[in-house]
């Protein structure tokens, strides 16, 4: 047992004398990046997407970077894993937080150390300090939703009734729904038939989104059009629709640009002819931004600023006249 | 059974003792509450299909689950199993490539044979090496859950078959395949709770282990059954699922585990085990069901459902507890 003890120990210091070489090697940039393990389609795309820029990038710059993605599968395990990575060393941090508030201090810990901070999707819940905000446009994905939407109702049956559903009761989700509305608004003959500005949940989930259907399919005798914001959620709602036999409903929307989803575009789709991106792709860019500023392509002054700057990756309406430009087929999203 | 035909009325009030039909007028009761609610939508025919194959996912489950909390046990691990057998029947039905009629056949036997393997599982953990049910299953549960995760690379697990949408969204002399599958499992159990020698050693021993042992039934192997009757059902809800949609996402069918065993409380089964009632689940599942039905229809918050279902737990509880 001791002499066990004695090779663990040894074997430590042998892979500490390589960290703290890691560290020295000053030419070498670390680029650390912290994302939520993949819980739904969405995260799992962003997983993949972040695994698959950072091996094309170590090929590109042979040696040059080293890249450490982490995944966590809570705020709390998040911490931790950003802890990890100050451990080891890293020169930039992107980070696509759980939750702001809970990841907010030790962003800011990470960036008294020196650290450049890259947040994605959503910003800090403090912003007084330096870091890179890039994130996806939720109130114009909303927008540019509702502008659809409003169109087709308009063309296909002169309005009528149009029922919704969000995601999550969290601050995107709202400027999505916000976004979407204030359209749909506009149009005296459209009616909401949850009332008002009114929505269920589909918590982003296909299981959830085909419960919410069935019964609304049950409650509501004439429904024209459908939006729930999500791609995978907009495949349960199918499934309801098509079980339940009825053949009233003229327009399904989703949302976020799944592959499943735009394939369908692209085969002609009656009942889906459209979605608006929010694209798991944006943590490629993140890493591409991070890059940039190491390789001095971009600037870094950002780190000193005492506000964060916002680099906005804009959302797009997708339909057949372009969805192959957006295709994946290798992707998992 | 009353087999005198003649008995006045008077006399089968004296012997109806409402205690031991507590589910019944309690499953009566939510049907009154929920046609009242949900008018006029309850009572169409659609709705009540609708309702009856929501909840006969969970509803097969929790079936199995009647014969596990009888026999004294516990399992949480169902959800997750739920998840991952249909994550692999889908893999092992792709591996035949696209639309073949054998990869179906591979993928309906994966489904039941992995699931009766899992839930085996369970029960060899909890019979060969003596692990408190409640810890082995919440060990399972996180593995099972995790294995799905990490083989679909958290994407969805699609399939490339069309042919086995079909068995998922099928209907048969108007009702959905499901329910069928409902209703058959829960006829079958219930002949073998009640009128097989294997049935009554599995209330025996959740009565009581130790006369049980000196009546020389074999322990381990009775507790072990009912789990691995549980992996099964387990496999047809991860069939019946995964093909529904034709794809399985690995977070779903979380909180599976919770609604089984609500329907099983609910149904009048008591969590110390010893007896229980496979008819008092189907009556518990679907009373689950018309408690979300009634409430989305009558347009109460979602948020609200939850502390519904809970109400209903405990009251089915209380109404249960004899002195």
């Amino acid at each position: 047992m001791k002499k066990f003890l004695l090779v663990c120990l040894m074997a430590a210091f042998a892979m500490g004398g390589v960290f703290a070489a890691g560290q020295q090697d000053s030419d070498v940039q670390t680029i650390g990046i912290s994302i939520p393990s993949a819980d739904h389609g969405w995260t799992g795309g962003i997983v993949w997407w972040a695994n698959k820029r950072v091996k094309e990038l170590e090929e590109q710059y042979d040696g040059q970077f080293k890249f450490s993605v982490v995944t966590a599968d809570s705020p709390s395990t998040q911490i931790q894993a950003v802890e990890n990575l100050m451990a080891i060393g890293i020169d930039y941090l992107v980070i696509l937080p759980h939750e702001s508030a809970p990841l907010t201090p030790i962003v800011k810990e990470a960036h008294a150390a020196g650290v450049k901070c890259i947040v994605v999707d959503r910003g800090m819940s403090e912003t007084d300090f330096g870091y890179v905000n890039l994130a996806g446009n939720n109130p114009q994905m909303g927008t540019l939703s509702g502008q659809w939407l409003a169109k087709e109702m308009m063309a296909k049956s002169n309005g009528g009734n149009v029922i919704s559903m969000g995601g999550l009761p969290v601050p995107i989700d709202k400027e999505r729904m916000d976004g979407f509305f204030a359209e749909i608004d506009k149009e005296s003959s459209i009616t909401n038939l949850l009332g008002g500005d009114s929505y269920e949940f589909a918590n982003w989930s296909t299981q959830k989104g085909l419960e919410l259907m069935e019964t609304f399919l049950s409650q509501y005798p004439k429904i024209d059009a459908v939006f729930c914001q999500d791609d995978d959620v907009l495949r349960g709602v199918l499934q309801a629709y098509k079980e339940s036999g009825r053949s009233d409903i003229h327009t399904f929307l989703g949302g976020a640009g799944s592959k499943v989803v735009m394939k369908m575009i692209m085969d002609g789709d009656p009942l889906v002819r459209a979605t608006v991106t929010y694209h798991p792709m944006m943590i490629a860019d993140a890493i591409d931004y991070a890059v940039a500023v190491a390789l001095g392509e971009k600037s870094d002054s950002f780190h000193e600023a005492s506000s964060p700057i916002s680099v906005v990756i804009p959302s797009v309406l997708l339909t057949a006249d372009n969805v192959a430009d957006f295709y994946e087929a290798d992707s998992v999203y | 059974m009353i087999s005198n035909k003649t008995a006045s009325l008077g006399e089968i009030r004296k012997n109806f003792n409402w205690r031991n039909h507590t589910t019944l007028i309690g499953f009566l009761a939510l049907f009154l509450i929920a046609t009242v609610m949900g008018w006029p939508y309850f009572l169409r025919t659609r709705n009540l299909i609708t309702l009856l194959r929501q909840i006969s996912y969970t509803g097969i489950i929790s079936l199995g689950m009647t014969l596990i909390i009888i026999s004294g046990g516990f399992d949480l691990s169902v959800g997750s199993m739920t998840a991952f057998a249909g994550g692999v029947a889908i893999f092992a039905m792709n591996s035949f490539g696209a639309d073949s009629p054998g990869g179906v056949a591979a993928g309906v036997l994966t489904a039941l044979i992995f699931a009766t393997f899992l839930g085996a599982i369970n029960g060899f953990l909890i019979t060969k090496w003596r692990i408190a049910p409640f810890i082995a299953t919440l060990g399972t549960m996180s593995i099972y859950r995790s294995l799905v995760i990490y083989f679909a690379q958290a994407g969805n697990i699609e399939s490339i078959n069309k042919g086995y949408g079909i068995i998922g969204s099928g209907s048969v002399l108007g009702l959905p395949v499901p329910v069928w599958m409902f209703f058959i499992i829960a006829g079958v159990l219930h002949v073998f709770l009640n009128h097989t020698r294997t049935g009554r050693y599995i209330c025996a021993v959740g009565a009581n282990e130790q006369v049980a042992r000196y009546s020389a039934i074999n322990i381990n192997l009775i507790r072990f059954i009912p789990y691995a009757i549980t992996g099964f059902t387990v496999g047809v809800t991860a069939l019946l699922w995964s093909s529904r949609l034709n794809c399985v996402n690995p977070s779903d069918c979380s909180g599976y585990e919770l609604d089984a065993i609500a329907a099983v409380v609910i149904g009048g089964t008591p969590m110390t085990g010893g007896r229980g009632s496979i008819i008092g689940t189907v009556l518990g599942a679907i009373m689950l069901g018309m408690i979300n039905n009634m409430l989305v229809l009558a347009g109460v918050s979602s948020y609200l459902q939850l502390a519904a279902k809970g109400v209903v737990i405990i009251v089915a509880v209380l109404l249960q507890y004899k002195k």
